[in-house]
């Protein structure tokens, strides 16, 4: 019994809170030096074997999926569920409290407070302070002592509870975060242009996981700024489920796709070695694609045509412009920049033909059930940020008295959890509006 | 007229205002307080007008987004926010004892913005960059560092005056340098800036996943805000529980601004990640 309490006392103390973010804190910023993911060999080459050893055995190498680092986010998740607990039950009775019992009280001795004096009658001046307490949207309540009519009102007796909507909404964001961890996956999956996937690389574990459905790449584009800066990576993609085409849309970074809750993201992009070549009879309309490789002869037995990519002129990896062979065509080999068009007369007819350079679009693939659940404890949190540090616990009691028989007295006094200067003057202005005659 | 040209003037203002305050401080006559107070209203205004029209600019460059996409846009409006905040202070609290520690932070922003070799171009964004996110995300984050800056500014003041007069202050003085109110108004600037800071990590972290599809994924930059994150959370919990008393409030709110500071500038230098388009 001793020892569950002292565990309980040990997990509901501020101090282990502290202890806890330290430690994180540290945890942390070692991830942020030691570079994370790296081959065991790199740690040894860069910071010595014994130092090596001691980041693979304390996981430093991958910091954050570390077993200790995630425990002592579970620690600091026990430690604000039992501190919660354990202070609840006091907030909770301060919220509950009998405000005329406590004002009782509170006259019994010395009164300190406004003193004022009105020609009002005792039941006047109840009435006139109970409505004026309306009027500023309190809800007062009133009780006969032997003093005379205590009134009391308050506002916000909620608002104590801030303090725990911000605790627990940390852990609901914790709760979020480990629903997505395993209710979900993120991985990645490289898809080149006219080809269609149904499997992802998971992230961390390298494993492939099938969809449901299969991810068609239409086609991949990137756009530039004058200055050469890139200005949009674009994928137009296909959902094929069940064999049906059911959806065709693009998606750019920052617009992703969402299909039967995974979400497909623009994410990065891998230009290959083959190229596409469209070529279209200008006379009858007919246009086909082509993938080929660099150097190799294609064929369209229907019009007759034999073509290919006989050479070309890349900036890095990115082909800027090639030139394109046609069996029959005089000249035979032309250069055309990477989505232009090529007017060519050969043999079997007069065509257009464009060529550009066959890429692999790039996507993160991410199912994520709790991260709606992450995104309400995101708004708990500034609300309960707010709660706490804007608003307070305002307590006023009104002592009404008769004096003589044409004089009524009134001791006003209040109290506030927070924020007391604010308050104590909203109790002046209402003691200085009680002062005044009504008119 | 150009915004290179008004942003330029605004640092030498910033600069004046500075020197008006110190002056103020040292020598206390009034008039110079208030031709501190007024130069300082007029040099944001003057940088105000810089950053609409470095707004304006982009648009007739046929780039068109808010001046906050790189480093020198950054530090510009984080020395704009900080001068803000600092005459909100100054008229709520009524008071001029803080300029001369304020205003230097300003200024300082303002004279790296101008001479660190940094891009000052208007230059288009790349795709990532690309969000609505971008504004919510820059202007709260850079709210609540500005008011860590002025933290920090009071911690020092507190610090000066706490080891300077130990033992010989009157506890009933009530003046805005004394130690209780200074605590007190030190406490408000750091309650601003976490809730800020706060609602820029959670708008950073919904960017982060309409982009990425991740929502945290320890980046250095992120991890870097949640420590600067946990160092005011602790000096809050320190705050109430007073754990630890007299100046460790201040202090705390001294280390803070370093990791302000590494978070801001630091991470993008000396650690890669994600969130390098500050660098630029």
């Amino acid at each position: 019994m001793n020892t569950g309490r002292s565990v309980w006392h040990f997990f509901a103390s501020v101090k282990l809170a502290l202890f806890l973010i330290g430690c994180i804190g540290i945890g942390a910023i070692i991830g942020t030096l030691i570079p994370q993911q790296q081959p065991a060999g790199w740690y040894a080459g860069v910071y010595g074997d014994q130092w090596a050893r001691l980041i693979l055995v304390l996981d430093i190498d991958t910091m954050y999926q570390a077993w200790w680092f995630n425990s002592l986010l579970g620690l600091l998740a026990i430690n604000l569920i039992v501190c919660s607990i354990d202070r609840f039950p006091a907030t909770w009775k301060i919220m509950r409290r009998d405000g005329l019992a406590d004002g009782m009280k509170r006259f019994s001795g010395q009164t300190t407070g406004h003193h004022i004096s009105t020609e009002l009658s005792a039941g006047e001046s109840v009435a006139r302070t109970l409505s004026l307490l309306r009027t500023e949207r309190y809800r007062p309540r009133s009780r006969e002592t032997e003093q005379g009519v205590l009134i009391f009102a308050q506002k916000g007796p909620w608002t104590r509870c801030g303090v725990y909507i911000v605790h627990s909404s940390i852990l609901v964001i914790f709760l979020g975060a480990l629903i997505g961890t395993i209710g979900g996956f993120k991985g990645s999956i490289l898809i080149g242009e006219g080809t269609a996937i149904e499997r992802i690389v998971l992230r961390y574990t390298g494993e492939l996981k099938p969809l449901d459905f299969a991810v068609r790449c239409n086609s991949f584009t990137i756009d530039f700024y004058d200055n050469g800066m890139p200005k949009e990576y674009t994928s137009n993609l296909t959902i094929i489920d069940d064999g049906d085409e059911v959806l065709t849309t693009d998606i750019e970074v920052n617009k992703p796709l969402t299909y039967k809750g995974i979400t497909f993201y623009q994410a990065s992009y891998e230009p290959s070695q083959d190229f596409i070549i469209s070529v279209t009879n200008t006379e009858t309309g007919a246009s086909r694609e082509f993938v080929t490789g660099f150097q190799q002869e294609v064929g369209w037995p229907e019009e007759d045509l034999s073509f290919g990519i006989i050479n070309a002129r890349a900036m890095g990896p990115t082909v800027v412009s090639a030139k394109l062979w046609f069996a029959g065509a005089t000249p035979t080999g032309q250069w055309v920049d990477s989505g232009a068009v090529l007017d060519v007369e050969t043999d079997s007819g007069s065509y257009q033909a464009s060529v550009r350079q066959r890429f692999s679009t790039g996507l993160q693939v991410v199912k994520d059930p709790g991260v709606w659940l992450v995104y309400g404890g995101f708004f708990l949190l500034v609300a309960g940020l707010c709660i706490s540090f804007f608003m307070n616990h305002r307590r006023l009691w009104i002592l009404v008295s008769s004096k003589t028989e044409h004089t009524t007295e009134l001791i006003v006094t209040g109290s506030a959890n927070k924020h007391r200067p604010a308050f104590e003057t909203q109790v002046e202005r209402l003691a200085h509006n009680l002062s005044n005659e009504p008119t | 007229m150009d915004s290179s040209l008004l942003l330029g003037i605004t640092t030498f203002a910033y600069l004046l205002c500075s020197l008006l305050y110190v002056g103020f401080s040292v020598f206390k006559p009034a008039t110079v307080g208030r031709i501190a107070t007024i130069a300082t209203i007029v040099a944001v205004l003057i940088q105000t007008a810089g950053i609409i029209l470095r707004w304006i600019e982009s648009y007739q460059e046929g780039i068109g987004h808010a001046p906050l996409s790189n480093m020198y846009e950054s530090v510009v409006f984080f020395s704009w926010t900080i001068a803000v905040l600092y005459l909100v202070i100054e008229w709520r609290f009524a008071t001029r004892a803080f300029g001369a520690f304020v205003m230097p932070l300003a200024f300082l922003a303002m004279a790296y913005a101008s001479l660190a070799p940094i891009n000052k171009q208007i230059s288009p964004l790349v795709p990532a960059l690309q969000s609505n996110w971008l504004l919510a995300h820059v202007i709260t984050c850079f709210i609540g560092y500005a008011a860590f800056a002025i933290a920090a500014a009071l911690a020092v003041v507190y610090l000066f005056k706490y080891y300077g007069t130990r033992g010989t202050a009157s506890s009933s003085d009530q003046t805005p340098t004394s130690l209780p109110v200074l605590d007190d108004l030190l406490y408000k600037t750091i309650v601003f800036g976490f809730i800020w800071l706060s609602i820029g990590i959670i708008t950073g972290s919904i960017w982060a996943n309409s982009a990425w599809g991740t929502y945290w994924s320890w980046d250095p930059k992120e991890t870097w805000s949640l420590i600067t994150w946990f160092v005011y959370a602790f000096t809050l919990h320190i705050r109430y529980t007073n754990l630890l008393k007299g100046p460790a409030v201040s202090w705390l709110a001294v280390v803070g601004f370093l990791a302000v500071l590494f978070t801001y500038y630091g991470v993008n230098f000396w650690l890669s990640g994600l969130h390098s388009y500050g660098s630029s």
